[in-house]
């Protein structure tokens, strides 16, 4: 494990529940590493998959996907729709041969500021493990 | 190619103290697209406001971006400076570099420099590819549902039928009043609630603005603020109405005495919950107001009250204190002691919460005048022993433990969300807690508005409250409905799904993911239409379309695509 290595890692969370976890985070002034960047969207089930295999593609160590918990979304069922959609997914990235672990699907609620905290400190903790997204420098990006 | 200006907030230290605001502005200066950068101590203040509406002016800017705390706090706020200044109100975004940098990540100012950088820079690539929008117009129905005629809902109703609009109110039992009917009477004065509320029940059936449903519950829900389509099942049959805004009041039951076995409610008839007690004091209940005990009807010498049974109890119970229990275990012994003066009442409790406005003097009168002895501790078992319930508790200021005979025993369970509220709130779309409670918008500020747009929350449906803190819900969520009523005209957020005729091919699936039923296949082109006022712009459809004929407006591929591409 490279100790220098900070994994870079793409989120793309739903405006209600996970992007307000995220700013409950804030709020509570709780510290977690800074190798993430947001990007709000207003669904988890409007998250394409092209929205999470590009990053990868370019070089991103991991792709974080925030939903709000199951039965508790926004938009009645956009999470699940999220839901098989990254099971899906992952099915083709593994087949693929990517490491489809670099892909993460979470349910934060906007109450849950330590969780998603803990989620992205995790997250950086396992991509560090995993070392850089291979994809990076095969096509030298 | 647009001129995007960008304002990066010190917000005093809360930004500046972690995130290098110099260096930031500096980045941002030389990045596509970026006409203009400069930083200030707070945007949000009028002479930050002014700093936008000049630079736009000035230089020419047709976008704007925001670097400061969560668009949740004042994207509001600064798409009405540019819109003051003539810019569309949606090409101005807030790149939030507060709650999501500057905050969490206080220890390392070069990477949260360089992380506030890279978000703005994705937002700059947003607002490259936003387009100008106008609100949408809505149909607006004045005249409002309310769910349960308890007092909350029927303090909604006679404030909203007394404006002159319409009222709806949906109550599933025989009759309204709620709880409160079935209450003796209220808490400092003994006042009957059945006197207060026959004023209050008649001003609402008999004003000619409300219809009074019972033994009617809600079906189902679709439209939108302004326009919902209720569909009411009462008495087995289904009716449809029309409502521009709904008001939940649907109260609260109390927690299942059976759950609590170390108390033998359910188990024991000697045992019994607050509502129980109070249908035995009320001149309409079962004993016409005698105190008995149920098992033999004889008048119980000893009676125990057990404060949060089941209260502030996350292993056994509910974690929440349920609030008025404190208040009406001390009116029912005093009324115990009123009746019976020679018997003896107990209270077990862990703290004394009389909160309000004479409630801690009326407890300490139950303790000097009527002689209710408290006892500071919990309660451990209550069984029978020779025809009477052997109460068995600690005295926490004595340190010793203590038991009692008592004839009767009361357990002062906790409220908890009325059976069927979590169904309801699922046909509402509304959000509930972990308990069941409905949700509200915000804890401090939007205390009476649920998240979905129109739903409004009164009473104990949203939390454990008595009756003057749900009189005054009802009365607020209602002056909610009518400031919606009173304005000339409403509309509907412009962020919604746009279907490109070129691309769509017609085959229906987005109409089949839609929650809202905001798609049809038109039937003369064959291609997909977006019903406006009823999308929500939740993006299902255009993951879904295999063409990529639909779209969110501002939420396009290219945005997001384009957003990537400055990340990585």
């Amino acid at each position: 494990m490279n100790e220098d290595f900070e994994p870079k890692i793409v989120a793309f969370l739903c405006n209600w529940c996970a992007y307000m976890g995220a700013d409950l985070a804030g709020t509570s002034r709780i510290q977690y590493p800074p190798n993430l960047r947001i990007i709000r969207m207003m669904c988890s089930g409007a998250v394409d998959p092209v929205y999470v295999i590009k990053p990868l593609l370019d070089g991103a160590d991991g792709v974080l996907i925030g939903g709000c918990h199951p039965g508790d979304c926004h938009y009645q069922e956009g999470n699940y729709k999220a839901r098989r959609r990254v099971a899906i997914l992952k099915n083709i990235l593994h087949q693929m041969g990517f490491d489809e672990e670099r892909v993460w699907l979470r349910w934060i609620s906007a109450s849950e500021g330590q969780v998603f905290a803990e989620t992205v400190t995790e997250m950086v903790e396992a991509l560090k493990e995993k070392g850089p997204n291979p994809l990076k420098e095969l096509w030298g990006t | 190619m647009r001129k995007v200006g960008v304002f990066v907030c010190h917000c005093g230290n809360n930004i500046a103290g972690a995130v290098e605001v110099e260096r930031v502005t500096e980045a941002l200066r030389s990045y596509p697209g970026v006409a203009y950068s400069i930083d200030y101590l707070y945007v949000c203040s009028d002479p930050g406001q002014d700093l936008i509406k000049e630079a736009i002016a000035e230089r020419d800017l047709d976008g704007v971006v925001v670097a400061a705390c969560s668009p949740v706090m004042h994207e509001t706020t600064f798409r009405r400076t540019v819109a003051a200044a003539g810019l569309n109100p949606y090409l101005c975004e807030v790149a939030n570099i507060r709650e999501q940098c500057s905050w969490v990540h206080r220890d390392d100012i070069e990477r949260a420099t360089l992380k506030a950088t890279q978000i703005i820079e994705t937002i700059v690539e947003k607002v490259r590819h936003d387009e100008p929008l106008l609100p949408l117009a809505m149909s607006l129905v004045r005249r409002a549902l309310i769910i349960g005629g308890g007092i909350a809902g029927l303090q909604a109703a006679s404030d909203i039928a007394a404006a002159g609009y319409g009222v709806i109110l949906v109550e599933r039992e025989e009759g309204v009043g709620g709880r409160m009917a079935q209450l003796s009477g209220t808490y400092l004065n003994f006042d009957s609630t059945v006197d207060l509320l026959r004023e209050k029940i008649e001003a609402v059936t008999r004003n000619p603005h409300v219809t009074v449903l019972t033994r009617a519950q809600v079906e189902e829900l679709g439209g939108y603020l302004g326009d919902f389509k209720v569909k009411v099942r009462r008495q087995g049959n289904d009716e449809e109405y029309e409502v521009g805004a709904i008001v939940v009041a649907t109260g609260y039951e109390l927690y299942p005495q059976e759950w609590l076995s170390e108390y033998g409610g359910e188990r024991y008839p000697d045992v019994i919950d607050g509502l129980e007690f109070e249908r035995m004091l009320s001149p309409t209940g079962p004993t016409g107001g005698e105190i008995r005990c149920p098992s033999d009807g004889r008048v119980p010498q000893e009676v125990v009250f057990v404060q949060c049974a089941g209260s502030r109890d996350p292993e056994r119970g509910v974690a929440y204190c349920s609030k008025i229990c404190c208040m009406y275990t001390a009116k029912q012994a005093m009324m115990y002691k009123m009746q019976v003066p020679q018997g003896q009442a107990y209270i077990f409790y862990i703290d004394i919460r009389a909160l309000g406005k004479g409630y801690e003097e009326f407890t300490q009168r139950g303790m000097e005048e009527h002689r209710v002895l408290y006892l500071r501790g919990k309660v451990s078992k209550v069984f029978p022993q020779d025809g009477k319930m052997m109460v068995w508790g600690a005295d926490t200021l004595s340190g010793k433990g203590v038991e009692v005979a008592a004839d009767l025993v009361v357990l002062a369970t906790p409220m908890v969300p009325s059976a069927g509220a979590f169904e309801l709130a699922r046909k509402l779309r509304v959000a509930t807690d972990k308990h069941g409670f409905f949700s509200e918008a915000h804890p401090k500020l939007r205390p009476v508005e649920s998240l979905t747009p129109g739903v409004y929350l009164a009473g104990a449906c949203q939390a454990p409250k008595d009756i003057p803190e749900a009189v005054a819900q009802g009365s607020a969520a209602a002056a909610k409905v009518l400031s919606l009523f009173s304005q000339e005209k409403i509309t509907h957020d412009p962020i919604v799904a746009v279907v490109d005729s070129e691309l769509c091919a017609g085959c229906g699936i987005c109409v089949e993911v839609c929650p809202y039923e905001a798609r049809e296949i038109h039937p003369l082109t064959k291609i997909a239409v977006v019903k406006e006022v009823l999308c929500q712009g939740c993006g299902a459809c255009l993951v879904a379309c295999p063409n990529k004929a639909s779209q969110l407006r501002n939420f396009t591929p290219t945005q997001v695509m384009a957003m990537i591409g400055a990340l990585v």
